[in-house]
């Protein structure tokens, strides 16, 4: 009696000991998140206003050696963050919506298994990778030219690369989700299929597709990697003097968030590393908003279904 | 077969053009041709960088796998060693401190947290995540840099009683503070993935386990852990993916020297962040092709680790998927 008595002793303690240790972990994961946090809010936060945000960079100084030493903005890395974006959005969404029809509506055999899994292998490519390629291809298969390497488009494109299969395969889940009996009585009524899935099923998976999307924006938008390679990391604001078209002023280098807290961070000027902090604060909280708002959407949704 | 899986017997005369109207053709060739283009682009990037790395695949060839030698300046000689090896080292490490914490955390979340806590809790390791990978780099050099090089490498070396393991001065720009940011950094993939993997299992292997007598812990251990081992195990190697293709906050804390290191306490280079801190200064062919070519092998390793995982997840989908039906 007394052994059995002891066993089960040790297996509760065990199981004490287990969970304790669960929560232990979770309490180890959140203290980085914390520190971070702190970090950039209590060195951003005194930076950050919305003259900095919108003003023109300054060459660096030092504020304690020198007179007359401006933290500046950084304008033209936020104004190139979101032309980049929103040009990858305009390509990869669509595109990747469009995949994703296929490979939900279309797809049976095994071209479309075949699709969705190196679209999946594809998500996992190194971004620097991808800035290489999209390097790479301008280099070598556009000797003319025609569209530069450092410019908001080659930025754009590697942002849309990485996009592209994360819209693809979320966009591909949620049609998937949608019950065929709405497409069956799309069919009874009549309703060819190119419309059944345009007005209806699109409609009512319009939420996770948005997730989608958003999801894929949170994940190129923090991006830094690529951009290093092909956006330009230009100072100045986009040069678009009035007159000339905007499809040709985006084909000139390019700020961005990420690129500007690398070069700064690691500088030695007091001003250009007051600046990254502030830099930092603002594109956490961009980040943050996104995901958010992603998991809010993905939430309600799933409640709804709940319910 | 009709599109959409309705039934292939309605219309048979029809199966040479199985749509009943144009538009529904127009429609199928554009959703299908943005498909298989995406397939193209995926074609092109293996290509392409295989087609950069011609110069160095043909100098070189297999040897340039094995060369420790990485020497751009007046006799270039390129080899992958160092930051293979690199790669590697600071992976397995960050695999060694984080794959034990986030299954703590996914035990948690599944297992154990009462029901109110899972959500937000759950979202705010996610949010880890959507911290942009410079931040963490940044952070790393204010904060983690100053706390490896003041506290945790000097004890590392009084605990290892002079272990070659920790040798030289501590500098906290290294491949250890390197393996340590990596750790951070995919703690969110690794925990959010295993706890997708042990909420799938169903509820009855809990039950069964209770009735028997079990206590929680061997509950989750035999019952939970055992059953979802394929999912956790493609978790894992999801997360390592990740760890090998980092480049921002490793290049930021590693050191950046080419060449191969001895010592966890010295700096390094790996793949990534060569590419990052070196490909923008390559100026002749020769040293442009031998990056691309790192950055191939890098693509090739992050494929087959990819490869690896998703064939693990689908094979849970397609067990869970089982077991429900």
């Amino acid at each position: 009696m007394k052994h059995g008595w002891n066993r089960d002793t040790r297996r509760h303690f065990m199981n004490y000991f287990m969970s304790g240790a669960a929560l232990v972990c979770v309490i180890i994961a959140l203290i980085p998140l914390g520190s971070i946090l702190w970090t950039v809010i209590e060195k951003g936060g005194p930076v950050l206003n919305y003259g900095f945000i919108t003003g023109a960079e300054v060459a660096p100084c030092n504020t304690n050696s020198q007179a007359n030493c401006h933290i500046g903005g950084i304008g033209p890395a936020v104004e190139g963050t979101f032309v980049m974006l929103g040009m990858a959005c305009l390509i990869a969404i669509p595109a990747g919506i469009a995949a994703g029809i296929f490979l939900a509506e279309y797809g049976r055999g095994r071209v479309s298994r075949t699709i969705s899994f190196l679209m999946d292998v594809m998500s996992g490519v190194p971004s620097i990778v991808v800035g290489l390629f999209i390097f790479s291809a301008l280099f070598y298969y556009d000797a003319a030219n025609r569209l530069h390497i450092f410019s908001a488009y080659a930025g754009a494109l590697a942002l849309a690369v990485i996009m592209l299969p994360i819209v693809t395969r979320t966009s591909e889940e949620a049609l998937r989700t949608v019950p065929n009996g709405i497409r069956e009585a799309a069919w009874a009524l009549g309703i060819p299929h190119h419309r059944a899935v345009r007005k209806i099923v699109l409609r009512s998976a319009g939420g996770s597709l948005i997730t989608g999307a958003l999801l894929a924006v949170a994940r190129a938008g923090g991006e830094t990697a690529p951009l290093l390679l092909v956006a330009g990391n230009s100072q100045f604001f986009i040069p678009c003097p009035p007159g000339q078209n905007l499809v040709s002023c985006l084909d000139n280098p390019v700020g961005a968030l990420g690129p500007l807290i690398y070069s700064w961070g690691s500088s030695p000027y007091s001003n250009q590393i007051a600046g990254a902090w502030g830099a930092a604060l603002f594109f956490v909280l961009i980040m943050l908003a996104i995901s958010v708002t992603a998991r809010l959407i993905l939430y309600r949704r799933t409640q709804k279904m709940g319910m | 077969m009709t599109p959409g899986g309705a039934a292939p017997s309605a219309r048979r005369s029809l199966q040479l053009f199985p749509f009943r109207n144009w538009a529904d053709g127009l429609f199928f060739s554009l959703v299908g041709g943005v498909a298989f283009a995406l397939l193209g682009v995926f074609c092109l990037l293996v290509l392409i960088l295989v087609q950069g790395s011609w110069v160095t695949l043909q100098q070189f060839g297999i040897g340039f796998l094995f060369s420790t030698q990485w020497s751009p300046g007046l006799n270039p000689a390129f080899g992958a060693v160092p930051f293979i090896e690199a790669t590697l080292v600071t992976s397995a490490i960050a695999m060694l401190l984080a794959v034990p914490v986030s299954l703590g955390i996914a035990i948690f979340l599944s297992e154990q947290s009462p029901q109110w806590l899972r959500t937000p809790l759950g979202s705010l390791v996610e949010l880890l995540a959507a911290i942009p990978s410079v931040i963490y780099g940044f952070w790393g050099i204010a904060v983690l840099v100053p706390i490896m090089r003041y506290q945790v490498e000097p004890t590392l070396k009084v605990w290892s009683h002079g272990s070659p393991l920790f040798a030289g001065p501590a500098s906290g720009s290294d491949v250890l503070t390197a393996s340590v940011i990596l750790a951070v950094m995919v703690i969110p993939t690794i925990s959010a993935l295993s706890r997708d993997a042990l909420t799938a299992v169903p509820q009855s292997q809990r039950e069964a386990a209770l009735s028997l007598g079990a206590t929680r812990w061997e509950t989750t251990r035999m019952a939970v852990l055992k059953y979802a081992r394929s999912g956790i195990l493609g978790a894992i190697i999801l997360g390592l993916g990740r760890a090998v293709g980092e480049t921002m906050a490793v290049t930021m804390v590693i050191g950046n020297i080419d060449g191969t290191f001895t010592s966890l306490l010295s700096q390094g280079q790996t793949m990534a962040s060569l590419i990052a801190s070196e490909f923008g200064g390559a100026d002749y062919a020769e040293y442009q092709s031998a990056i691309l070519e790192i950055a191939l092998i890098l693509l090739a390793i992050t494929i087959v680790i990819n490869i690896g995982a998703r064939f693990l997840i689908w094979r849970l989908v397609r067990k869970s998927g089982e077991v429900t039906a």
